[in-house]
């Protein structure tokens, strides 16, 4: 019985395989591309997602958002701004007023992209009653002093003087929407791929969009379907059922390997604690340097990311744009840290190391670094938080707590994490002498006083700050054996979910 | 008592149950730490952005007035709306009916014959073949849980075999339910079947049936007109406790072959803090298990009248 079961599942089966493949060949005649329907299986939030660019929060939001939208810079695999619908831009000597150029290029309705749809996208994300994500980044533009000039020229005034303006630009979010576009439920962009239907929860369909500037996509149509469970995108993909499986473990990549093709891109995610620096015990440097030096970055890696992983130099930012890649890799030292831990007093001290299952493998390398800690003469405590809530428990409560990022340009994690002022500032790190040399570093008129200064931060944070940054792990994503172009690249950086440039054939 | 009288009786306790559980379940999740706009704002918990959200969704306003709100919403059946995505819970609540409904109804359309087959056949021959079949599968299948099963049938019947999908994820067809009807039938069939089989030897070796047999009434008719009736009373007892497994979504399984579900609705909805959605969901299994409880409780009393 289960037998001829299972034959009218296989028959139901390649025969739906089949109606879609002819759907494929047929409209690609018409694209030239190699055509095609690509299916992406991403996680998903069920009732909670949305299509409006400007609210996405989950990858599969910022990956939809991406295919149907454009900002006017994005950032490259180095995570270094790249103009996109900004054809160039030029500041003034004084880096506070910003000429943006912009590309000839049309949303799907046919209408021009034209200054005014930037302004307005910036004026909605910058509404002083909206909490859309852009909104911080955004927020040191003067819009009332900003303008069109002409049809293709936008003229920025800034609240202070940036010279990182472009990361402005290609800020998590920033999407440029049409002038009064309201119905979001409809987006109109003037992204690779136009708007064909929705299913929350469920899936996205979209077609290609024959005159986007950057060239038209190879394939046809662009499918992104829900799974949350990893064991699901994979199962999908290796039963035919999806093209692309989004965020995978390392594991996964492992056992898999013959069967599909794994992409990884390096440096994608810092892997880190954060011992805040404004409270016992580790208000005390030399702890702090004990900490860095008892820390075998090699077995965390080895553990937590086989295979998927490099290790880290206590730095966010290892091979992007300012990254000071000259400071030489700290290495385990026990005998200096048993020694940095006595003259701090701290011997038999009990740590106190704040997880939760809020990223995937932080209890793992908490476990991992316990181990490590003890073995340097100190007691280890593990406290496992809610998961749901954690990234807003960590900003107060705890003294060493799992932490990760990311990418994002080194200026940004700056501004938002180490600053006095910053908001979301774990460690607790704030030194006027630190936020003038940001300053330095993002106002100085000469572009080598701005390096200088980045250098000098990274110095000061690698000997004394409170981020240990273990390492850096692998994006890792998987396609079918038929997908080709899909490149390694960090996720939320351009190259990353991008399928304008993927061909199936 | 008459089966109208017992259950008009029943009725108003049901109603009384669906509102405890609802007022117990809003206070659960106001005890949960965190709410939606701290889940909202994610790894970017910037207080100020968070304090907006708060008072954009309404959630500085005080506890009293919320429940308050929900109640008299309640009371004109009207769900709400999902504090995250503004949609109306009736209709989050529907979209995920259907699936939950349909494999629930296949699975017990196939569980109540296979079981109530098994469980006879096992008892008229004790220690035979399918009996024995059936507790070795029994013990078998209640030490793996739905997931490692749910893995074993993928990696075989799609991985190495390529005979079904491996998930629902573009779409519910035939072929894609056919391994998750086998992983919801496993344990049930089992634990329904072993019940069956307990409660017919029980029967057959009661007085009565002996009684009936030295009457001279037929055999077949002893076995299922007297026998199996009350044979099947405690077994229906556990149906009613299957079904309500089945009815509040069997999140395991809907998460491995991607079945957007009440489970994963209702996971969703948790991790978000959306209280209206979770307080829908909970009105709606209080509602389920209330009624199926009822039923099953009706059916054990008209299989076999006491007292």
């Amino acid at each position: 019985m289960n037998d001829r079961l299972s034959r009218r599942g296989f028959l139901g089966a390649s025969a739906g395989a089949l109606v879609l493949a002819g759907c494929g060949t047929g409209s690609s005649s018409s694209g030239g591309g190699g055509g095609g329907r690509l299916r992406a299986a991403f996680a998903g939030g069920g009732a909670t997602e949305v299509l409006d660019p400007h609210l996405a929060n989950l990858f599969v939001e910022a990956a939809r958002s991406k295919a149907m939208f454009d900002k006017l810079a994005d950032l490259g695999d180095d995570v270094s701004p790249r103009p996109r619908l900004a054809e160039k831009w030029e500041p003034s000597a004084d880096l506070r007023t910003w000429r943006v150029t912009l590309r000839q290029a049309t949303f799907h309705d046919g209408r021009p992209v034209r200054p005014q749809d930037v302004l307005a996208s910036y004026a909605r994300i910058l509404d002083p009653k909206a909490t859309f994500r852009a909104k911080s980044s955004l927020a040191l533009i003067d819009l009332s002093a900003s303008k069109a000039v002409g049809d293709r020229t936008v003229e920025f005034r800034l609240k202070r003087p940036f010279a990182e303006f472009p990361n402005v630009m290609a800020a998590f979010g920033a999407f440029i929407v049409p002038e009064g576009l309201r119905d979001f439920g409809k987006p109109v962009g003037s992204g690779p791929f136009r708007f064909v239907s929705w299913k929350p929860g469920r899936s996205v369909l979209l077609k290609r969009y024959p005159d986007y500037w950057d060239g038209a996509p190879y394939i046809d149509e662009l499918e992104f379907l829900i799974a949350n469970e990893e064991s699901a995108r994979i199962s999908a993909l290796l039963g035919g059922q999806v093209d692309y499986a989004h965020d995978l473990s390392p594991a996964t990549a492992r056992q898999h390997r013959s069967r599909a093709r794994f992409v990884q891109a390096p440096n994608s995610g810092m892997q880190a604690f954060a011992m805040k620096v404004d409270r016992p015990p580790f208000d005390d440097r030399d702890l702090r340097e004990a900490m860095f030096l008892l820390t075998d970055r090699r077995e965390l890696v080895n553990t937590t990311l086989p295979g998927a992983g490099q290790v880290g130099n206590d730095l966010f930012g290892k091979g992007y744009l300012h990254y000071a890649a000259d400071i030489p890799q700290r290495e385990q030292d026990l005998d200096r840290a048993r020694a940095l831990i006595r003259k701090a007093g701290a011997e038999g001290l009990t740590v106190r190391l704040t997880t939760s299952q809020a990223a995937a493998g932080f209890v793992e390398s908490a476990t991992v670094f316990a181990d490590q800690v003890r073995a340097a003469g100190l007691k280890a405590e593990i406290v496992t938080g809610s998961k749901d809530t954690y990234w807003s428990d960590i900003l107060t409560k705890g003294s060493l707590v799992s932490f990760r990022s990311g990418a994002m340009p080194i200026e940004t994690h700056i501004a938002q994490r180490l600053l006095s002022h910053s908001t979301t500032n774990a460690t607790r790190w704030a030194r006027p002498d630190f936020d003038a040399l940001y300053d330095r570093a993002v106002s100085s008129p000469r572009a080598q006083d701005r390096e200088n200064a980045y250098q000098e931060m990274q110095r000061i944070l690698h000997a004394e700050g409170g981020l240990l940054v273990w390492g850096f792990a692998d994006w890792i994503v998987a396609t079918s054996k038929k997908v080709t172009g899909v490149r390694p690249a960090p996720a939320n950086t351009l190259d990353w979910a991008r399928f304008d440039k993927v061909r199936l054939g | 008592m008459s089966l109208t009288k017992y259950a008009a009786r029943r009725l108003p306790l049901t109603l009384a149950q669906v509102v405890a559980v609802a007022s117990a379940v809003f206070l659960l999740v106001e005890l949960l730490p965190g709410d939606a706009a701290v889940v909202l704002a994610g790894d970017s918990p910037d207080p100020a952005r968070v304090a907006q959200i708060r008072a954009e969704l309404g959630l500085d306003r005080p506890l009293p007035e919320r429940f308050g709100a929900w109640m008299g919403g309640l009371l004109q059946f009207d769900l709400g709306a999902s504090i995250v995505s503004g949609r109306p819970v009736a209709d989050i609540v529907l979209d995920a009916l259907g699936p939950t409904a349909l494999l629930a109804g296949l699975t017990l359309a196939l569980l109540v014959p296979l079981a109530v087959v098994a469980g006879v056949r096992a008892a008229l021959r004790e220690g035979g073949l399918t009996d024995r079949t059936l507790t070795a599968a029994g013990v078998a299948l209640y030490s793996i849980p739905e997931f490692a099963l749910a893995i074993v049938l993928i990696t075989v019947f799609s991985g190495y075999l390529g005979w079904l999908p491996a998930t629902a994820i573009d779409g519910i067809g035939p072929a894609v339910l056919v391994l998750p009807l086998l992983v919801l039938l496993a344990r049930p069939l089992c634990s329904i079947g072993r019940l069956v089989r307990a409660g017919m030897i029980e029967a057959l070796a009661a007085g009565y049936t002996r009684h009936a047999l030295r009457l001279g009434v037929p055999r077949w008719r002893v076995r299922y007109a007297h026998a199996l009736p009350n044979a099947l009373a405690p077994a229906v007892q556990q149906l009613a406790r299957t079904t309500d497994w089945l009815l509040g979504g069997v999140v395991v399984v809907e998460a491995v072959f991607v079945i957007p579900g009440l489970g994963t609705v209702l996971v969703d909805a948790v991790a978000d803090r959306d209280l209206p959605v979770i307080q829908g969901l909970a009105v709606l299994f209080a509602t389920t298990t209330v009624l199926v409880n009822l039923a099953a409780d009706l059916a054990a009393f008209r299989l076999a009248p006491r007292a």
